[in-house]
């Protein structure tokens, strides 16, 4: 199930959007489908906090037994905090990649990107075309 | 998945069974089912089920076979007795590889003896015109392309003999490694050999295209509650690189010669003429030759084909192929490296991705069976 209260990037990263001590945040990582499409995950790099992201540029990458992929800011920010534990739990990634498979919070610089996301059933719709 | 790509007969069965296809060399095949990790693991501990029809069978008929191949071949063939498989190589004038090929000497019930070439399917059609502009009139050898009249399955791992036994009418365990015979699998007239490219025990069947889903399925059959599973290319990639043999397109090319591949056991210069011969006189001991070698990482990223291998800031290699070994749980690669750091023990960089992961050379293969 793709969670509606959600949003979600072409590249198939998950964004949740919440208010911390008055900055909007984006908490991010990555889909389920995505997790079923790579498969045989074995390593992960993240960056570290105060790193600036840019929506649609890499902020990390995702590698399995068969190749390696970038993973993509779906937001403009920086970087507040990283699931520093998630590399060494790749596991969670299949288990609960909406909760405790988040990878990084990203304090918003600017909020154009959002516009480009989309909801949960349009999300579905791409998945559904690529699958 | 474009229309233009050759079909395998297990084509369909794949797609229906969850397969991942893909585009390899001209042929729609599975990559994998569902986990390439699953799949090798269950090779090395049961038994798993490859599709290689797309491997390319070239059968060699009449008396001046042997011969032929004895002028092309980098090992000699004349004298090869009925039923024995040889790994050989097939070179240019300059001692490059142009393939890599098993050999078998084979008779079926009541016919004359035969070579068949197995080949790879990115050289089948190099192969068979470099043999046909080879043959010399008056030549007694008729060549026929057999890839798309047969299939070919590999059942590799420790339990494949017992799950193919039942069906062949052969005696399995009379059958020595890099041996086969004529047989008849389900009632289908074939050819089973106990070779493969996993680094496990198995074997290989040719049979009739028209056999091969039946073959597949009754093997599967028997096997599953043996734990044996369906597996796909990427799993026989992990298995061979574990095994450290060498896949074309990676480690052997037209430029690199089987000696610096770590292929001299292939190479039979001694009392023969055959092509390359001359070249790779001079290019045995050549100390300016970067050598196949094996590399543990450090880290988990993976070091892949084209990376750049590093002394301290100097460029001394490159990887041709790498994985996050299954059985080992390490990040592992075979290179190609300057002479002088192609030793066991001696310590390296890959660069990935823009940083330096250190890396130590390593005896091959990475993995051998318990015997």
């Amino acid at each position: 199930m793709t969670p509606s209260d959600l949003k979600y990037a072409e590249t198939h990263e998950w964004v949740r959007l919440s208010e911390e001590g008055g900055r909007k945040v984006a908490t991010i990582g990555i889909t389920d489908f995505a997790v079923e499409q790579l498969t045989d995950l074995v390593h992960m790099v993240l960056p570290p906090v105060g790193t600036k992201v840019v929506a649609g540029q890499p902020f990390g990458e995702v590698e399995s037994v068969k190749a390696v992929s970038d993973l993509y800011s779906p937001v403009d920010g920086e970087v507040i905090a990283v699931n520093s534990d998630l590399p060494q739990h790749l596991e969670l990634l299949s288990s609960d990649p909406y909760h405790q498979g988040w990878m990084i919070k990203v304090a918003l610089s600017d909020e154009a990107a959002l516009a480009r996301l989309m909801d949960a059933a349009t999300y579905e719709k791409q998945c559904a075309a690529e699958g | 998945m474009t229309s233009s790509l050759l079909k395998t007969p297990l084509a369909d069965w794949h797609l229906a069974h969850g397969g991942r296809m893909v585009d390899f060399a001209g042929w729609q095949m599975p990559v994998q089912y569902d986990s390439i990790v699953a799949e090798h693991l269950a090779t090395r501990h049961a038994a798993g089920l490859f599709d290689v029809s797309h491997m390319g069978r070239l059968r060699l008929d009449g008396p001046g076979s042997a011969a032929f191949l004895d002028r092309l071949l980098t090992r000699q063939i004349c004298g090869m007795s009925l039923g024995k498989i040889r790994y050989s190589l097939v070179c240019n004038e300059a001692g490059g590889v142009l393939d890599d090929v098993l050999v078998y000497h084979l008779q079926e019930h009541g016919g004359a003896p035969f070579h068949l070439l197995v080949v790879n399917a990115s050289n089948r059609q190099k192969i068979l015109d470099w043999l046909k502009s080879h043959l010399q009139s008056g030549e007694e050898v008729a060549i026929t392309d057999q890839t798309l009249s047969t299939g070919m399955i590999a059942v590799q791992g420790p339990r494949a003999l017992a799950c193919v036994e039942p069906l062949v009418g052969a005696d399995l365990g009379g059958l020595a490694y890099f041996t086969g015979t004529a047989t008849t699998i389900c009632g289908h007239l074939g050819l089973i050999s106990r070779t493969g490219y996993t680094g496990e025990d198995g074997c290989e069947l040719i049979v009739p295209a028209a056999g091969v889903v039946e073959i597949w399925e009754k093997i599967l059959a028997h096997g599953r509650e043996a734990g044996a599973r369906p597996a796909g290319l990427g799993a026989r990639d992990t298995l061979r690189l574990e095994a450290g043999l060498p896949l074309y397109g990676h480690e052997l090319t037209e430029t690199i010669d089987p000696f610096q591949a770590g292929l001299a056991f292939a190479v039979n210069l001694e009392g023969r003429e055959f092509i390359g011969r001359q070249a790779l006189l001079s290019r045995r001991d050549d100390p300016t030759l970067p050598r196949r070698v094996g590399l543990v990482l450090a880290g988990r990223r993976v070091a892949r084909h084209d990376y750049r291998v590093l002394a301290g800031n100097e460029t001394v290699g490159w990887v041709t192929s790498g994985t996050f070994s299954p059985s080992l749980e390490q990040s592992i690669a075979m290179a190609y490296v300057d002479r002088a750091w192609a030793t066991p023990g001696r310590e390296l960089a890959v660069e990935i991705r823009g940083s330096l992961e250190a890396a130590r050379v390593v005896k091959l293969p990475f993995y051998t069976r318990a015997s």
